[in-house]
């Protein structure tokens, strides 16, 4: 079969998973829910190998086909097609989207076991996994608004997931309005495309674009600008990231899958599909590079005094995103997708570590009140301690290498690109430092209560579910873990899938080894063939030279980490007490969230009120009441004629007919 | 001499008709339509329509007159004033029709129909006979002659359902 | 005498039973006054069968009186029926049609 073919299978098998589960929830036994939602992922994974295979068989210029299944809308002018665009980039990103997913799905199996809503949990997951391959196989702009936009949806349905939980349902719409205000972007973006091109197909505009702009005019630059827009939103950058942490609400696997490994990545994507059109705006392109930049050291601050364990590894992934999507700005298309597969890797393996630990700490997620971990769940620690360093760069993982070359590549583009090197250097640092700040805040150390009971007994520690953010109790009709928290040590779906991340965190970097093998880079090579940027390659030189300093960093600051959280413990406070106002700083998020409460949501708030009150009750009400009134008082008037004496009829009558014959008579004369 | 029957006959309709509207007693109006009718009669041989003017004696005056005569005598009333119109009507009601009047003879004079002027044309000795009626109405208007048997039928079993003796009134 | 005479006047007889329609308040009276209207019409029905020379406004004229007979049959049913269930005799009091 062709790669085509093979392409569709990948979007069909999720989404029947999906529909499965969700129409036969009733009669499906629990764990049927479970293995059709792993099985349908892990099938769209092997046609995501069988579409790699055919690819590989092909000539590397001919790797790229367009397939469609029919015209979605084809009259005047327009002419969309319900159509997948199959080349190395896209099958790169099914298959690690597809891949990673299948992971969390065996993970999810284990962990969400006695939720009320297992098979709820399935479908969505099934269906969040549908619209992002949809989103990365869409071969033209409007199919990616709309896997763009039903990836919203399921990131919406996952993070409200327990909606009896009030911060939930207020994240999931929180980051339901801001990723709407991505797509509104994304929207305009193709519009302004579909203006100025004619066409929506990416074939076309990508071939039609460098004709038609000139380097810098003011509509490339605006339909760029528009895309970022949508691109931030998803990828949760600055401005556009504070939905980001508080999306922590939802069930660990959904954080790790959402917002760590895929639809986070999503913006990452967009940009690397559409670099032909970056590449034409290099001004939106460093736009791009310094939101990335400016994310990527600012969400390396909050997540060095985050005190709750998932929302620290929130920021960790926003920081990690600002360098993906720096790197792709700047032209390191193949740089950032490699970081983006090995982020991908460690980050999901991070979370699954994470829910692990918090399931054991009876669902409490403050990392002042755990420690000892170490001691009481063994395979747990050692898979969160290969994530961290896969996190920090340390030399040899996975993320060493996809992380300096991105490094080294804005280092040969020279010039101003500098600063990206020197400053994604200081965030390496910090980022070394925040992520063994959490592993030597949870793992070693006196074990904390619920870590002494597992040692002891070997249970989980047992309590009344409470909401991690207000401690109030929580209802557990809809969906909970029950009594019986899953923690990865007590279920074999949870181990292999972090098994299997542990050991690609660590790995996966050896297929980009510079000057050894480039696999990534040779495989992706014919999507970016047409970018001047693609070109640049740093020397041999500056590539080792790059990953040594990377090294070094990651070494001094798992150094740092130590000094501050093992062996002088008091010296944090100490720090804390004498930076004071960069400490409130960054615990309170760089107040962004009071800033966009202040800019938007208020004004939008007294619109509305505007709106009702004023407009509302005084104009629209003024007028139908107004109407209303008027008719009744006519009809009142015009009532009075059905007096009930059949004389006054008969007076009608005969005036009428007095009058019909006058008027025949003057007509006449 | 036509002229003379004419007016005479036309006084009589005319008496007979502001009878039938200005008098006090019901009986008293019954009485001038039925002098009305009489000269209706007069005014349709007149105009050699003997058949329908037999009818009319027969049939109007004396059997629907004599419905008329046999009402007035049972409901009995009597005695009331002749001009009540709704008020707020008493202006427009004489007005109207008076307006009516004018107009239709208006049309009437100012047609264009030259024929309204002459005395109709020559007719066979035959006309307006029974014979004559006759034919039409088994030839030409069958149908609705047959239509009006039906609504006679109707009216029939009408009256009869309305002046029933109802069970509560029994009792 | 010309047909122009037999019409007027029957516009004339017609004209004084819609006057007397309008102002008589008893159902008895206003009865007559539609059969004065309904001769009105017999009348000018009969002066353009005159006119025309043939006998079909004379047949139409006796169809007239049998719808005559029966819309009074009818008619006296009815004010017989209200008189048995001592109603007034006043067409203003039967006013259900009120809107």
């Amino acid at each position: 079969m062709s790669a085509t073919a093979w392409s569709w299978l990948v979007l069909l098998f999720p989404l029947l998973g999906s529909i499965t589960i969700a129409l036969g929830f009733k009669a499906l036994p629990a764990k049927a829910a479970g293995v059709i939602g792993t099985v349908s992922i892990a099938l769209a994974f092997a046609c995501g190998i069988a579409a790699l295979v055919s690819l590989l068989g092909e000539d590397p210029e001919a790797r790229h086909h367009a397939s469609s299944l029919w015209d979605y809308a084809s009259v005047a002018g327009l002419d969309i097609k319900l159509g997948i665009f199959v080349d190395p980039l896209s099958i790169f990103m099914v298959l690690v989207v597809s891949g990673v997913s299948t992971l969390i799905h065996l993970y999810s199996y284990g962990y969400m076991a006695s939720d009320e809503g297992y098979h709820r949990f399935f479908s969505y997951l099934n269906f969040f996994v549908f619209s992002m391959l949809l989103l990365v196989l869409a071969g033209n702009f409007v199919l990616l608004i709309v896997g763009w936009a039903f990836v919203g949806f399921a990131s919406y349905a996952l993070i409200s997931f327990w909606y009896r939980r009030e911060t939930a349902t207020r994240a999931g719409m929180k980051a339901f309005v801001i990723n709407v205000v991505g797509d509104i972007g994304l929207v305009l973006a193709a519009f302004l495309i579909f203006r100025e091109l004619g066409t929506f197909d990416y074939g076309a505009v990508f071939e039609r674009a460098p004709e038609a702009f000139s380097t810098n005019e003011w509509t490339i630059v605006a339909i760029c600008l528009l895309l970022l827009v949508g691109a931030f939103a998803k990828s949760a950058q600055l401005p556009l990231h504070t939905w980001l942490p508080d999306a922590m609400e939802g069930p660990t696997p959904v954080s790790s899958l959402i917002h760590a490994a895929t639809m986070v990545t999503a913006g990452v994507y967009l940009i690397a599909r559409t670099h032909v059109l970056f590449e034409l705006a290099p001004t939106a392109a460093d736009v791009a590079a310094f939101v990335g930049l400016a994310t990527l050291l600012v969400a390396a601050t909050m997540a060095l005094v985050m005190t709750d364990l998932k929302r620290a590894i929130a920021y960790s992934t926003m920081s990690q995103i600002g360098y993906m999507i720096m790197g792709v700005s700047i032209g390191a298309y193949s740089a950032g997708m490699f970081h983006l597969m090995t982020h991908a890797f460690f980050k999901a393996l991070l979370f699954m570590a994470a829910g692990s630990i918090i399931a054991a700490m009876a669902n409490e997620q403050n990392i002042d009140r755990m420690g000892g971990f170490g001691k009481a769940m063994r395979f747990t620690s050692i898979t969160f301690v290969c994530g961290a360093l896969a996190l920090a760069a340390f030399p040899g993982t996975s993320g060493f290498f996809s992380k300096d070359e991105i490094l080294a590549f804005a280092e040969a583009r020279g010039g101003m690109y500098l600063i990206f090197t020197v400053l994604g250097y200081v965030g390496a640092f910090l980022t070394a430092i925040y992520a063994f700040r959490l592993v030597f805040r949870v793992l070693p150390g006196k074990p904390v209560a619920e870590a002494q009971e597992l040692i002891d007994t070997g249970h989980v520690h047992h309590a009344e579910p409470r909401n991690p953010a207000t401690g109030e109790l929580e209802d557990t009709d809809v969906g909970f873990p029950g009594p019986e928290h899953h923690i990865a040590e007590g279920s074999l779906p949870m181990r292999v899938a972090m098994g299997v991340l542990a050991v690609l965190a660590l790995v996966g970097g050896l297929v980009q080894i510079p000057g050894r093998d480039e696999v990534i880079e040779k495989w992706l090579d014919p999507t970016f063939e047409a970018s001047a940027l693609a070109d640049i390659h740093p020397s041999l030189a500056q590539d080792y030279v790059g990953l040594g300093i990377g090294g070094f960093i990651a070494l001094a600051g798992i150094g740092v980490a130590y000094l501050l959280y093992v062996s002088r413990p008091q010296l944090p406070r100490a720090l804390e007490g004498r930076l004071r106002p960069l400490h409130t700083l960054f615990a309170n998020k760089w107040y962004f969230d009071e800033a966009i409460d202040l800019l938007v949501v208020r004004p939008a708030l007294a619109i509305g009120r505007f709106a009702n009150r004023t407009f509302e009750r005084v104009v629209v009400d003024g007028l139908v009441n107004g109407t209303e009134g008027t008719v009744r008082g006519a009809s009142g008037v015009v009532r009075t004629v059905q007096s009930g004496f059949v004389r006054s009829y008969a007076l009608l009558l005969i005036a009428g007919l007095a009058g019909l014959a006058l008027y025949f008579l003057l007509s006449s004369s | 001499m036509e002229e003379v029957l004419f007016f005479a006959s036309a006084l009589g309709a005319l008496g007979g008709a502001v009878g039938v509207i200005a008098m006090r007693n019901p009986f008293y109006s019954v009485l001038a339509l039925i002098v009305h009718l009489f000269s209706l009669a007069a005014l349709f041989l007149l105009l050699t329509s003997a058949f329908v003017a037999a009818a009319q004696v027969v049939v109007y005056a004396g059997a629907v007159m004599v419905l008329y005569v046999f009402v007035v005598a049972y409901v009995g009333e009597g005695g009331e004033p002749a001009w009540e119109p709704i008020p707020g009507q008493q202006f427009l009601a004489p007005l109207l029709g008076i307006a009516l009047f004018v107009e239709l003879s208006i049309a009437v004079l100012g047609s264009a129909l030259l024929a309204l002027g002459t005395e109709g044309p020559d007719v066979e000795p035959g006309f307006g006979d029974p014979a004559a009626i006759g034919r039409l109405l088994l030839e030409k208007f069958l149908l609705p002659f047959e239509a009006s048997s039906i609504l006679l039928l109707l009216a029939a079993v009408g009256a009869v359902v309305l002046a029933a003796k109802r069970r509560e009134e029994a009792s | 005498m010309s047909i122009e005479w037999y019409i007027v006047l029957s516009s004339l007889l017609f004209a004084t039973g819609v006057i007397g329609i309008l102002i008589r308040r008893s159902p008895m009276v206003i009865l007559l006054c539609l059969e004065l209207m309904l001769n009105a019409g017999n009348l000018a029905l009969v002066a353009f069968s005159r006119m025309v020379g043939n006998g079909e406004g004379q047949v139409f004229a006796v169809i007239v009186m049998v719808v005559a007979a029966c819309e009074v049959v009818v008619g006296l049913g009815l004010i017989v029926a209200i008189f048995r269930r001592r109603l007034p005799l006043n067409v203003d009091d039967l006013r259900e049609l009120r809107g």
